[in-house]
């Protein structure tokens, strides 16, 4: 690695047009600095360990409801210590069952996989990675993540009620989101889950417009566009998507909002209850509404929303990948414009979550069309992948092997979604444990091997320097990467064979009973999957404060600018002025240097000795 | 060689260390978070068109609309013809505040301005007055609140979503009047207090308010389409 250091940040410039933060800084106190905080670092180390929080929740939800339905005949004294009179003799309330599978759904897309995710490392990247002191604006970026711990706290209140959370489903399709009378938790929970979802939306607003201005106007001296790692074009069009897709979400919500409390009746029509038609106060019939309507727009919102946790996801696996693989990422540009080619297909796609709902068979046509064209961008950046690998000088960090699962998981997961998505196939896929299988292993658990990638690579910049232990990490990465698929794999014969989804019990049918065994498998998978997962929180955790101190300034030789801040960097990222860019990231292997950074000059290198080729270790 | 390109490049309006639009990052977000809000209002007029579609009748908008401050007689589309002008004229007030404001002429910025918070406290003022007018009307007869519609003999027909659309969608609208004018009066008192004229950047914060005032104007124009006209 003699040629790790052949340059260190000579070139610099002024940074003229933002000159209201360098890295001297007036007097701050514990909670300007850690809490109330305007550093882009702190609020993505806020978003982070929220996000890491909530997703203790969320997972240990879907561990109890996979203990009713591996074992229904069963009963768990636990759950009634856990959850009282929820689970009363041990045996979950049915009701409560779709509270919890409502929850897990809400709180793993909303909280963790897109507050944690794109919330932690575009607040942490982005000005790093391009060269700037902080965001755009960091009093709104700070009031993102505030939004975001009010959307959070509301969430959790509502938990604990005594009428039970939101338990509608994630996508709270009225009229059972609608009626507060329709189930318990349609209640206080639904209006509760209402007012956490407004704020969610306010908070990636705010964030959203934040990222889009910082990647477009505070890009350092000499960093193009097409100089700009992966990882910031990711952003960059997860923010698009955000900034596109939540206000009509929140238009969504306004409506719901109508819909329960003052009367109206958009998504409403020609109700039966207890064989009366729903009439409002002044006597007359509901009707008029349309609750597809409420599909369009909450899918509207639903599709990009899968693209905002993914494009992250595989921003991050692209940059760790060329970085550990000590190879130019291949096809740079194909990269880019399969990331936008995703964000412009992602918004012409909502209704193919819809085929069943009797919509036009010609509008589904449309939709099937450019479902299957959204898999051509995402095979592009399949073998670009691939082909980074290729002949590359691999080092197995734990970051690269969960960016190895990544792609793994994508392939697997993607595949059958061009299955989902023909309209013939979907009357017998719609609703059961195929698209469930489906989601999982291609947003969920691949969104969630990006981030923790994304956490092991970035952990000494997130975390003053410290490092993550490696040998933890590598039983983590097993034991996660195996267990995903021994927990989704299984669900795809479910699906074949047509078990439903949201069912609290097969018991009573025939045809799922043969899959009890099966059921029995996926839950154990499911259980070993989330006691594994505390091998990386007590990892994270203990390494925050104990984890030991990295040796050099760019542990993983990456060419990135956020390497060539000190190890434990001020507000104002850089000491001094900030560096300068000349090359793209990506610049490995190049002239017989192992790397070379991003703050190399022509003749920078001219100066330095051509060094051999380093062998592979 | 290579660095002459990068000296290049850097002239350039991509190449880093500036703006590649030549706007600071306020009046960027501003731009953006407009195209959000657009967002919001298609959703909501989508629904409308939605709903529409779905509803076997739809109100005639000079039978509900024909009512005039102290006027008894029918007028149709006569006050919310008044009530969109007002609102343009105030649009055109702000404009000409922002000309003021490239001038550095302070006097001038806040005397527009104020005739610009004035137009939109007075359209405000309008909606207020027809949704009185409205919801009054609908016990006798001649107009619609949000759970019942009636304009007389022959509008039987005439659905509920109207109103539950026409009260929600103008409300909705109302409140970003009501907003915009919130974030005028704080650009007018800096204005006067001499803030934006120590910031030196030609009362930036006056085009970036008045952006969103322009806004508001523009989804007047789709609001006023769609159940007034249409």
């Amino acid at each position: 690695m003699a040629s790790t250091d052949i340059n260190v940040g000579t070139h610099t410039h002024d940074d003229h047009h933002h000159d209201h933060h360098d890295d001297h800084h007036e007097e701050l106190n514990f909670f300007t600095k850690y809490v109330f905080s305007q550093d882009h670092k702190i609020i993505a180390r806020q978003f982070l360990v929220t996000g890491v929080l909530w997703a203790v929740i969320g997972v240990a939800f879907s561990v109890l409801f996979r203990l009713q339905l591996g074992w229904p005949d069963e009963s768990f004294p636990i759950l009634e210590t856990l959850l009282g009179g929820w689970a009363e003799g041990g045996k979950l309330d049915p009701e409560f069952y779709y509270a919890l599978v409502t929850m897990h759904g809400t709180i793993m897309v909303f909280f963790v996989l897109t507050a944690g995710l794109s919330g932690t490392f575009s607040n942490l990247l982005i000005p790093l990675q391009i060269g700037a002191r902080d965001m755009a604006s960091p009093f709104m970026n700070m009031l993102s993540y505030w939004f975001f711990f009010i959307a959070g706290v509301i969430m959790l209140i509502s938990l604990f009620i005594q009428t039970g959370p939101a338990s509608g489903g994630w996508t709270a399709y009225p009229p059972l989101s609608a009626l507060p009378t329709a189930s318990s938790g349609s209640g206080l929970g639904m209006t509760l889950w209402l007012a956490s979802m407004s704020m969610f939306v306010v908070s990636s607003l705010l964030g959203g417009l934040n990222y889009v201005a910082t990647i477009l106007n505070m890009r350092t001296k000499g960093m193009t566009m097409m100089r700009l790692p992966l990882t910031i074009w990711a952003f960059f069009f997860t923010a698009v998507l955000g900034v596109l897709s939540f206000p009509v979400l929140l238009s969504a919500c306004i409506l719901l909002i109508f819909d329960r409390h003052m009367g109206t009746s958009f998504y409403l029509s020609d109700i039966w209850i207890q064989g009366e038609l729903l009439t409002n106060s002044a006597g007359e019939i509901i009707e008029g509404g349309s609750p597809i309507l409420y599909q369009h727009l909450f899918w509207f919102l639903g599709h990009p929303e899968v693209y905002i946790v993914i494009l992250p996801a595989m921003g991050i696996v692209s940059h760790v990948m060329a970085t550990n693989a000590k190879k130019p990422v291949f096809g740079y540009h194909a990269m880019v414009y399969s990331i936008m080619a995703i964000t412009v297909l992602g918004f012409l796609v909502w209704a193919h979550h819809m085929f069943l709902s009797g919509m036009n068979p010609f509008a589904g046509s449309v939709f099937t069309l450019f479902t299957l064209l959204i898999a051509v961008p995402s095979a592009v950046k399949v073998f670009n992948w691939i082909t980074t690998l290729w002949k590359g000088n691999i080092n197995f960090t734990p970051a690269m092997m969960f960016s190895i699962g990544f792609v793994s998981l994508f392939i697997s997961g993607g595949l059958t979604g061009i299955v989902l998505g023909n309209p013939a196939l979907d009357i017998g896929y719609h609703d059961t444990y195929y698209v469930i299988a489906h989601f999982h292993i291609v947003m969920a658990m691949a969104a969630g091997f990006g981030m923790f990638a994304g956490i092991y690579h970035w952990f000494p910049k997130l975390f003053n320097g410290r490092m993550m232990n490696a040998n933890m990490a590598y039983l983590h990465f097993w034991v996660t990467f195996i267990g995903s698929y021994c927990i989704f794999w299984p669900m795809h014969y479910l699906g074949e064979a047509g078990v439903p989804r949201r069912y609290f019990s097969f018991s009573e049918f025939d045809f799922a009973n043969g899959f009890a065994d099966l059921n029995i498998f996926i839950s154990v998978a499911a259980i070993v999957v989330f006691f594994a997962q505390f091998l990386f929180i007590i990892n994270f955790f203990y390494s925050i404060f104990a984890g030991k101190k990295m040796e050099k300034l760019n542990p993983w030789g990456s060419n990135s600018l956020e390497w060539t801040t000190p190890i434990v960097p001020g507000h104002g990222n850089w000491v001094g002025k900030i560096p300068e860019v000349f090359r793209w990231p990506y610049d490995f292997s190049k002239d017989g240097h192992e790397i070379t950074p991003q703050t190399t000059s022509e003749k920078d290198l001219e100066d330095i000795p051509a060094v051999k080729r380093i062998p592979t270790r | 060689m290579a660095s002459e390109e990068t000296l290049e490049l850097n002239k350039k309006d991509w190449g880093g260390g500036k703006s590649p639009f030549n706007v600071s990052y306020g009046k960027l977000m501003m731009w953006y978070f407009l195209l959000s809000d657009a967002f919001t209002f298609s959703a909501l007029l989508i629904s409308y068109g939605t709903l529409r579609m779905s509803n076997p009748a739809w109100a005639d908008p000079n039978k509900v609309f024909n009512a005039f401050p102290l006027y008894s007689g029918e007028l149709p589309l006569g006050f919310v013809s008044v009530m969109t002008f007002i609102l343009i004229l105030s649009s055109v007030f702000v404009v000409l505040a922002v000309i003021e404001g490239h001038r550095d002429n302070k006097a001038g910025v806040a005397k527009w301005m104020f005739a610009g918070i004035i137009g939109g406290i007075m359209f405000l003022g309008c909606q207020a007055w027809e949704w009185n007018h409205l919801i009054e009307g609908a016990s006798h007869g001649h107009g619609m609140s949000i759970n019942h519609i009636d304009f007389g003999p022959g509008t039987e027909n005439y659905p509920l979503s109207f109103a539950h659309l026409f009260f929600l969608i103008t409300g909705f609208h109302g409140f970003h009047v009501f907003s915009g004018i919130v974030f005028n009066i704080w650009a007018f008192v800096k204005t006067v207090d001499g803030t934006f004229e120590r910031r030196k950047n030609n009362y930036e914060m006056i085009e970036k308010v008045g952006l969103y005032w322009h806004f508001v104007d523009l989804v007047w124009v789709f609001v006023f389409l769609a159940f007034y006209l249409l």
